[in-house]
């Protein structure tokens, strides 16, 4: 029962995640992007994350693909404009060279099937994530912020007009 | 007061410091007096050293101060030393003294130059190389001195650096006298590589058992040391370069080119006489390039017409024969005739100086004339130096080279042929000399009428020296008049300790002192038969003298262009190095080095140019190589 | 029958390597960026499944962060993109191409 959901919600997330890059319109893209994210979702909550499935779905759909909405539709992008193919001769390379990465990294993993012990209920909720959250990373929770801060000044002063 | 020997060389080095570093504030007198008073300064010091030797024993004359350790590596042991026994007393007397006359000549003489400051700059630096050159004790210091005594020759034939033809002179002086040099730093490095050490008093002790008698090492040291003799005493093969030393002003002439730095050559093999000695090979070349060099330079002598040539000449023939002498074991000689030529050759140089000065810078023999009347006082020590230098009886010239030319008939090592060519090598002398002496004094005035104008009689402050000169030239040689005319032979004694004895082959010959007095005879017939001819032709029938030289018009010829051994020189030597030079310039230079020079750097600006191209700007290939990186290094990782 | 790890880890490789051929391929800008979604995502379900195996909390906590520096990343790097895009008038990663020799 578990390896049929894990197995739909896989082929989902890969299937779409080839869609985002082969669509021709970008707003499919994003479309697709925010089904992948979903399927992923599904596979978190298979491995006892509750949390960060919540919080995966909030962001990404709630806030990044909105972003990338708001950009597309305000730059009013259709269909890829043409030009030269600048990467013409290095495509093949590029195809070839990810498949041999994938390869690499399927060999990695391979031929070592490894089985998940149980775990209490309480793993992957809310309270266990705050608290080390608030106790052993603390500081990089901290930075974090500040990063959004530059973040937000970053862009808000990247759009600006007349400068 | 013997720990004190580094300050006659030390006084002319303050001068020229002194003088060099401040001569923009210095006033022209405050320069004079300095220079020319550094160099009084240092004679008054020789002669209290001299004395000082004096009260010495005869075995205990050698004193020795080391300033300090200059190269202490290995087995060498070079110290910045001085020495001080008779031979160096004598020779820092007649360099200070005639240097400090000469001087005060100058005082005179170079009175309306621009450049006089840069003059007795010049001059202090050459004082304090000869005197460096002949107070040192080892031969490293000697040789320092020696390129010190070079450098200040080109600087001061060149004094008038705007004429090409002094300019020309004075490199033709340095670069001849570098190729002696040459010389003698091989032979240098052979005499430390057999006996270890470079100073003299060492050497004397070692020389014995590390040279063989006669053999292969000490004759090619000796040889070699001998070849830059040549080139600084102006011998043959290496004399071309002082007759165009005259280009110089005539204080320098006197001074440098006659009276000392040509002498260092002579100082040089006397100071080394232990050595020599034990090469009779070298001991034979040295006799005979100083006799033939004597005969050759008399000859040319006898056509020239500058005054100052004729003078030039008779230096490399007096050379000769101090060399000659050197030869032939008669060091002694040597220096008595160095010192007494010291004496005379300065005051006729000196002489000549004041005639040129007199007569607004005319050389030229042909255009001068009658001036015993116009120019007594120069006359009459330019007489005297004459008398002296032809070898006339009582004057110096005639006790030191009559000195040397019975040595050369009598001594171990001497030979009769060197006596007939130095008689009549004498006689070309008192010929030339009185040729000299009657075309500029006597006879009708051949100069023009605004020069004639201008002729008065030097100044005292030259006179003086010519004064003192030609009493010099008169008594110097009394010190050394031989026993068989009843003299003491003080000189031969005072220099007896520094001379080593050692017989050529095993017996000493004898000869009587009849035969002294026959052979002083002879060339005292001949010499004066000389000057009746000078005088027949040059004083009474001078009219004669053009028929004369047509008649022997070819060997007149080559007489007047000395031989064309410059032009030989310049054929066989001079082109081919030229042309080697410029072959190695324009084709190995300029082609080869360069051309590897810019072709590596255009090599790097082609390759750059191909490699540029990677530099395409398009973000996705930059991504793609990066990825291609990436999953090479994966692959790395996987594989291991 | 539950799912080993291994399914896991080489789905996550799968997706990040259709992450990094989008990369890659892509002209559109914007395309460009979501593959790089892509990657980051895969990240996050190695380090959960990880961190399931490994039964220690640290790998969520991670991936929390993770996701953090993504949206302030894609913030910013569309900023860029519309500055550019007011530039350029395209969103075309080629015309980007000042650093060309």
């Amino acid at each position: 029962m578990e390896m049929l959901v894990f197995i739909v919600a896989a082929v989902i997330a890969l299937a779409s995640a080839v869609m985002v890059i082969t669509v021709k319109n970008p707003v499919g893209s994003i479309l697709y992007l925010l089904l992948s994210i979903m399927a992923q979702s599904v596979l978190y909550v298979m491995l006892s994350g509750l949390f960060v499935a919540a919080f995966l779905v909030l962001i990404y759909g709630g806030a990044i693909l909105v972003l990338f909405l708001f950009v597309v539709m305000m730059l009013n992008i259709r269909y890829a404009d043409l030009g030269v193919d600048t990467l013409g001769r290095l495509k093949p390379w590029a195809w070839v060279f990810g498949i041999v990465l994938l390869a690499e990294l399927v060999w990695i993993t391979m031929g070592r099937m490894t089985r998940f012990a149980g775990v209490d209920e309480t793993f992957g909720s809310v309270p266990e994530v705050a608290r080390l959250l608030y106790g052993k990373f603390v500081y990089p929770f901290e930075l974090t912020s500040i990063l959004l801060l530059a973040a937000i000044i970053g862009a808000v002063v990247m759009t600006r007009k007349g400068h | 007061m013997f720990d004190y020997l580094y300050i006659v060389p030390l006084l002319p080095l303050l001068g020229f410091v002194i003088n060099g570093i401040f001569r923009t504030r210095l006033s022209k007198g405050v320069v004079q007096t300095l220079a020319v008073g550094s160099v009084g300064l240092s004679f008054v010091f020789s002669v209290i050293l001299f004395f000082k030797l004096l009260g010495l024993e005869p075995e205990h004359r050698l004193v020795e101060q080391v300033l300090f350790s200059w190269i202490p590596v290995g087995s060498l042991n070079l110290d910045i030393a001085f020495l001080l026994d008779p031979l160096s007393s004598v020779m820092i007397m007649v360099v200070s003294c005639v240097g400090f006359i000469i001087h005060v000549y100058s005082i005179g003489y170079m009175a309306h130059d621009p450049g006089i400051k840069r003059f007795f700059i010049y001059m202090n630096l050459f004082m304090f190389s000869m005197l460096t050159l002949v107070m040192s004790n080892n031969l490293i210091l000697l040789f320092i001195g020696w390129e010190g005594v070079g450098l200040c020759s080109y600087l001061l034939i060149a004094f008038w650096f705007d004429k090409k033809s002094a300019t020309d002179a004075g490199n033709k002086a340095f670069i001849v006298n570098r190729i002696g040099d040459f010389g003698f730093l091989l032979g240098g490095f052979i005499i430390f590589w057999a006996a270890g050490t470079f100073q003299f008093t060492e050497l004397q002790h070692i020389a014995p058992e590390a040279f063989v008698f006669g053999g292969g090492l000490v004759t090619a040291a000796t040889l070699l040391l001998l070849f830059g003799a040549t080139g600084k005493s102006a011998q043959i093969p290496l004399y071309i370069w002082l007759p165009d030393a005259m280009e110089g002003p005539t204080p320098v002439s006197a001074l440098i080119h006659a009276a000392t730095m040509v002498t260092a050559g002579v100082y040089m093999l006397v100071r080394l006489n232990f050595l020599f000695l034990m090469a009779p090979t070298t001991m034979l070349v040295t006799a005979v390039i100083g006799c033939v060099t004597a005969f050759v330079a008399a000859t040319i002598g006898l056509a020239q017409n500058d005054i100052k040539r004729v003078l030039a000449y008779s230096t490399i023939s007096q050379l000769g024969y101090m060399m000659m002498a050197c030869g032939v074991a008669a060091f002694t000689a040597g220096i008595f005739h160095l010192m007494t030529h010291a004496f005379f050759k300065a005051l006729l140089f000196l002489g000549s100086g004041s005639v040129i000065h007199a007569l607004s810078a005319e050389q030229d023999m042909r255009r001068m004339g009658g001036l015993k009347k116009s120019l007594p006082i120069t006359y009459k020590t330019f007489l005297v130096g004459t008398l002296a230098i032809t070898g006339i009886p009582l004057f110096s010239g005639f006790f030191s080279k009559d000195e040397i030319l019975w040595k050369s008939f009598s001594s171990g090592h001497g030979h009769i042929i060197f006596w007939l060519v130095g008689v009549i090598t004498a006689a070309l002398t008192a010929f030339y000399m009185f040729r000299l002496l009657y075309l500029t004094f006597f006879g009708e005035g051949r100069y023009d009428r605004q020069t004639a104008e201008h002729i008065h009689e030097s100044p005292k402050v030259m006179t003086m020296p010519l004064i003192i000169l030609a009493v010099l030239s008169f008594v110097g040689g009394w010190v050394g008049i031989p026993h068989v005319l009843r003299g003491g032979a003080w000189f031969e004694k005072f220099l007896e300790p520094v001379m080593a004895h050692i017989p050529l082959s095993g017996h000493e010959v004898h000869h009587s002192s009849s035969l002294e007095y026959a052979l002083m005879a002879i060339t005292f017939v001949l010499v004066l038969v000389s000057i009746y001819l000078a005088y027949y032709l040059y004083r009474k029938n001078i009219d004669k003298v053009t028929s004369l030289r047509q008649s022997m018009e070819g060997l007149y010829r080559i007489i007047l262009n000395k031989y064309y051994v410059d032009e030989f020189y310049g054929a066989t030597i001079v082109r081919p190095v030229v042309n080697g030079s410029i072959f190695l310039w324009k084709i190995i230079d300029v082609f080869l080095i360069d051309g590897i020079a810019n072709g590596l750097a255009r090599l790097v600006g082609d390759m750059s140019e191909t490699f540029r191209r990677m530099q395409t700007g398009y973000v996705r290939a930059y991504m793609t190589v990066f990825v291609v990186g990436a999953v090479v290094v994966i692959g790395f990782l996987v594989v291991r | 029958m539950t799912v080993p790890l291994d399914y896991y880890i080489i789905l996550s490789a799968f997706l990040f390597a259709i992450g990094t051929i989008g990369v890659l391929v892509s002209r559109n800008m914007i395309i460009m960026f979501m593959a790089i979604e892509i990657m980051l995502n895969a990240g996050n379900l190695a380090l959960i499944a990880f961190s399931r195996y490994l039964r220690i909390m640290d790998g969520h906590v991670f991936v929390f962060l993770v996701m953090t520096v993504a949206a302030a990343e894609a913030g910013v790097g569309l900023a860029i993109i519309i500055a550019i895009f007011r530039n350029r008038e395209s969103v075309n990663a080629d015309f980007l191409n000042l650093m060309k020799w």
